[in-house]
């Protein structure tokens, strides 16, 4: 028991700070709120060193329906940084726009309870909950500027659509357990065999769960609500949306798709290769559209799934052991580079998020160097420029696809890859080449985001250039318990 | 200690030579940004310093050793297996001697025309170099990749920041179809690396023969395309070309010198270095296909060249022209073609190179580069219209100056492969001579029409020593060409082994260099 207890330590942790500034939150006064914050920082950062401490060998708690690996050891320390990070990106953004309140951070650390339980459930009742804990989190925080149309209106989309997901994604484990009588990932292999003869229940139950999956990735064609929800959440939140809950999401789309249910057929590869085709060419095309730069931000955020569900496709056709650290490994770049964008847009756009246009950042390189500067990084990290973990990301995913024998998804990827080049150079542009006075805000980068920048940055560039000190985190072979088939 | 350094530097060159500029650019940073003068001393001795070593490195290389000289190889990343490997051979040791020569003097050349932001583009002048010079000794496939498209960031921000009017039309433009060339190579990088499963070119040259048996048929030949792409779009080849007016014209003139002098010969390398060694069959195959496009590139080229009313303009589609005899020869598979051509990216760089910088220089007095606002300034500006006369003729082959030696061996070597192809290549040579010749004509000869020209001041002392500097290579390597070439001999005959094995070694029994499936 102690040791089930032990295994979701940092998860306790999380969801007993999460309740702490709840209840600490009427006894401390408006103008100090950020305080709570802190608090919630401690509590973020107290349950990555119980993570790093606990050494436990891997094994299942309560029952088998929660694992901890070495893969839910990644996600969890993932989380762990992109709340971290969100959370020291929203102080000041928060004072500025009036809206300091102690259930911001609450929720932040909730979301997190969420996505960790997402990530390291094997139960598929389990990973429901997790998952409806962080949407919840999630739906709240998106709508907490509650004074601002925008807001609004992504808050409603976002739960509406999120509701309308979740509900695909139970309806499928009812068909499971219905097929079963077991909702257990690992115990579906026994009860499917011979997993040659799925039965068609098995496929309506995979591909239920997958369209379930692929609305919280936002993945073409149940990606439209992404840019909307992106657009109108508070920026800091947008930032950990586009990261925390897709990183989460796609962990269980690895787990159901490498469990004997995606296996058993050749439908989940056929599902994962037609939409992550259709998923990155879509987003490329139409990032190149846009002049909103979160709006930009959101369409290259489906691309970089694309390239993830690319990372899948060679999972689920080879034998995982390529494909899954390549997923990992490029989940982790893509987080950094993405919160350290959506951070900085966030800074940026001034009281009031007034100035999010790309034009907006015209001649910025001539006032805020170091700005302009960092933000060129997250740019070229993004659009996968060498020395860059963006690059080894791709590169990454890339070889493990093309070692699956995948050589027309990965080139229709490199293709899609370079007309990213163009949209993402476009802010570099702006920045650069144009003059002109800008519009962007122009005020001094508090120390916290400082902070956060600084992270992210350092972190791009270890990864870029020494991705194997990272790699042995994301190394799959003692969680042979997620390879079930 | 100071021993214990020394043995250390001399284990070393490579490392030193590719990473000293990228020291350089980062000693730039912490200087202040108003420091405009130490930054212009540091870029150059930093440059400088740089060409000390490389000419070190040539005088030092050793002339029997047929394989990779000067090699460090070091684990960088333990998996996928990546190596920093890195060597010289005659190919490469040529050209980061061309970078190193070329850097200082795009330094000087931008010294007063280059007045805002002057931190940031030494600082990326700097970075470009390493990329540069990284592309050439790299012998791993990753650690080559890396290189190759770092190095389109500095230079992307050279033609975007510090160019002219059309200046974010002409950067996009490059990078993109750069990098879409690249993005193939890297889906080819990654099929060699499934296949041979190493990254390191000299392994996987062992390794590739025992395996074409096992693959599909066509898998050569898509691989083959898949790099020769990529060097095609960088060279820039008929029909690819068309990035490479954009970017020169727009190009500040230390941009344009790089570009034409060292970034299009990363197209020719590359060639070299991977699509003949690699896919022998496919490039035989293939070859004269290319020399078809090569040539008409050569003409194509000339004759656009010719009706440029833009002095920068003509002398990028000269660009094309003289490219298209590189490509020519190295698909003549043997060795007065191949060394032709690599003599010839040489003088390329060279020639070109000078010429970027004497029209730089006019238009630094007239802010326009357009021919029919000159004329008649020959007697104006005597030392600048003999100087002008020497490169001119340089790059268009007058014997004893160096372009004469490169276009002879390529038409020589590519006579005895395809004598049809050759003839139709030699009418770029009187091509190049009309399109040069009348556009000096035009600029320099007759009378003086327009009054602005009166006022034209001849060169500074600095813009002397530049001159200097290239005429006096333009001379050395046309007079006196063996010690370059001496240097590639082993290197090419280790080619042409690779590529084609019967036409060096006939006593092999015929079925090796048969098709062998």
């Amino acid at each position: 028991m102690t040791t089930d207890l032990l295994r979701i330590l940092p998860e306790t942790i999380l969801a007993g700070f999460a309740v702490l500034v709840m209840v600490l939150e009427p006894f401390v006064p408006t103008a100090r709120k950020t305080l709570l914050g802190w608090l919630a920082l401690f509590g973020v950062v107290a349950a990555g060193g119980a993570l790093v401490q606990i050494s436990l060998p891997p094994g299942l708690a309560f029952g088998g329906s929660v694992q901890s690996d070495s893969f839910s050891f990644y996600f969890t320390l993932l989380f762990i940084v992109v709340a971290a990070l969100s959370l020291l990106g929203s102080f000041d953004y928060l004072e500025r726009d009036n809206i300091s309140r102690g259930e911001f951070y609450a929720l932040m650390l909730m979301a997190t309870v969420g996505m960790c339980f997402m990530a390291a459930s094997t139960d598929l009742m389990m990973i429901f909950i997790g998952l409806e804990i962080s949407s919840l989190a999630t739906y709240v925080l998106a709508g907490f500027k509650r004074h601002d149309a925008r807001s609004n209106e992504s808050a409603l989309k976002y739960f509406l659509l999120g509701s309308f997901a979740t509900a695909f994604f139970l309806y499928g484990i009812a068909f499971v357990y219905g097929l079963t009588g077991t909702s257990n990932l690992l115990d579906l292999g026994q009860r499917l065999a011979p997993p040659a003869q799925a039965p068609t229940l098995a496929r309506v139950a995979l591909v239920l769960m997958f369209v379930g999956l692929a609305f919280k990735v936002s993945t073409v064609p149940f990606q439209v609500w992404t840019p909307d929800v992106y657009q109108g959440a508070p920026a800091p939140v947008t930032a950990l949306l586009s990261t925390g809950p897709k990183a989460a999401a796609f962990a269980v789309l690895l787990r159901v798709v490498l469990s004997a249910l995606g296996s058993s057929s050749g439908l989940a590869f056929w599902l994962v290769w037609v939409s992550a085709a259709l998923t990155m060419c879509m987003g490329n095309l139409a990032a190149l559209a846009q002049s909103n730069i979160k709006r930009m931000l959101a369409y290259s955020a489906i691309a970089h799934a694309g390239y993830v569900l690319v990372g899948i496709a060679a999972a689920v056709s080879g034998d995982g052991m390529e494909g899954s650290p390549s997923v990992l490994y490029y989940l982790g770049a893509y987080a950094l580079m993405n919160l350290g964008a959506f951070l900085l847009v966030a800074h940026l756009a001034g009281t009031g998020e007034r100035a999010t246009e790309i034009e907006d950042l015209t001649g910025l390189a001539y006032e805020r160097p170091g700005v302009a500067a960092c933000l060129t990084v997250f740019m070229l990290s993004l659009a996968g420029l060498p020395t860059t973990a963006g690059f080894f990301g791709k590169f990454y995913v890339f070889r493990a696809a093309v070692h699956a024998h995948l050589v027309g998804l990965t080139v229709l990827a490199v293709l899609n890859s370079v007309v990213s080049v163009y949209y993402y150079l476009a802010v570099v542009v702006a920045m650069y080449m144009r003059e002109g006075k800008t519009r962007a805000s122009t005020l001094k980068v508090p120390w916290p985001l400082r902070v956060a920048l600084a992270a992210s940055i350092i972190g791009i560039f270890y990864l870029g250039l020494f991705p194997n000190h990272f790699l042995f985190v994301t190394n799959l072979r003692d969680a042979a318990l997620l390879f079930t088939r | 200690m100071t021993l214990f350094i020394m043995s250390w530097l001399s284990q070393h060159t490579l490392t030193l030579i590719t990473f000293l500029p990228l020291a350089g650019a980062v000693a730039i940073a912490f200087l202040r940004r108003d420091a405009v003068p130490a930054i212009r001393r540091l870029t150059l001795a930093t440059s400088l310093l740089t060409l000390l070593l490389a000419v070190q490195a040539f005088l030092d290389f050793s002339l029997d050793h047929p394989g990779m000289q000067f090699e460090e190889n070091y684990s960088w990343i333990a998996s996928p297996p990546i190596h920093y490997h890195v060597g010289l051979d005659g190919l490469s040791l040529l050209l980061i001697l061309l970078t190193a020569f070329l850097t200082p003097l795009a330094v000087l050349a931008s010294w007063e025309s280059i007045s805002s932001r002057v931190k940031e583009f030494h600082l990326f002048l700097l970075a470009l170099e390493t990329g540069l010079i990284g592309v050439f000794v790299s012998l791993d496939l990753f650690l080559f990749f890396i290189f190759w498209e770092s190095m389109l960031i500095p230079m992307y921000f050279l033609i975007g920041v510090w160019g002219h009017e059309r200046r974010v039309y002409a950067a996009l433009k490059f990078i993109l179809y750069t990098m879409a060339g690249s993005a193939l190579m890297l889906v080819g990088i990654l099929y060699l690396y499934s296949v041979t499963s190493t990254f390191d070119l000299p392994v996987i040259l062992g390794a590739l023969p025992s395996k074409w048996r096992s693959l599909p048929g066509s898998a050569e030949d898509l691989l083959f395309w898949a790099f020769f792409l990529a060097f095609a779009i960088k060279v820039p080849m008929f029909p690819f070309h068309t990035w490479l007016p954009d970017a020169h014209v727009e190009a500040p003139t230390a941009g344009s010198v790089i570009l034409a002098g060292v970034l299009l010969k990363m197209g020719t390398y590359g060639m070299l270095r991977f699509c003949l060694p690699l896919f022998p069959h496919a490039a035989r195959e293939f070859a004269p296909l290319v020399s078809v496009f090569a040539v008409i590139g050569i003409l194509y080229g000339s004759l656009v060249a010719m009706v440029q009313p833009d002095m920068k303009k003509l002398v990028a589609y000269s660009s094309v022209a003289h490219l298209g005899f590189v490509v020519l020869g190295i698909f003549a598979f043997n060795m007065s073609g191949i060394e032709g051509a690599i003599y010839q990216m040489c003088n390329h760089g060279v020639s070109t190179g000078a010429l970027f910088i004497l029209v730089g220089m006019l238009y630094d007095r007239r802010h326009t580069r357009l021919i029919k606002e000159f004329g008649g300034i020959a007697s104006q500006l005597p030392v600048y219209s003999t100087f002008f006369m020497i490169v001119a003729l340089s790059s268009l082959g007058l014997p004893m100056l160096n372009g004469f030696v490169g276009e002879f061996l390529i038409i020589l070597g590519t006579f005895r492969a395809r004598a049809v192809i050759a003839a139709v290549a030699a009418l770029g040579v009187v091509l190049a001579a009309v399109y040069l010749l009348w556009m000096y004509q035009r600029v320099f000869f007759g009378e003086m029409t327009n009054e602005k020209n009166r006022s034209l001041e001849d060169c500074t002392a600095r813009e002397k020593i530049i001159l200097v500097a290239l005429v006096l290579v333009i001379l050395l390597m046309g007079v006196y060409p063996q010690p370059f070439l001496r240097r590639m001999d082993s290197t090419v005959t280790r080619v042409i082994r690779q590529v084609e094995p019967s036409t060096l070694a006939l006593k092999l029994p015929a079925g090796r260099a048969g098709r062998c499936r």
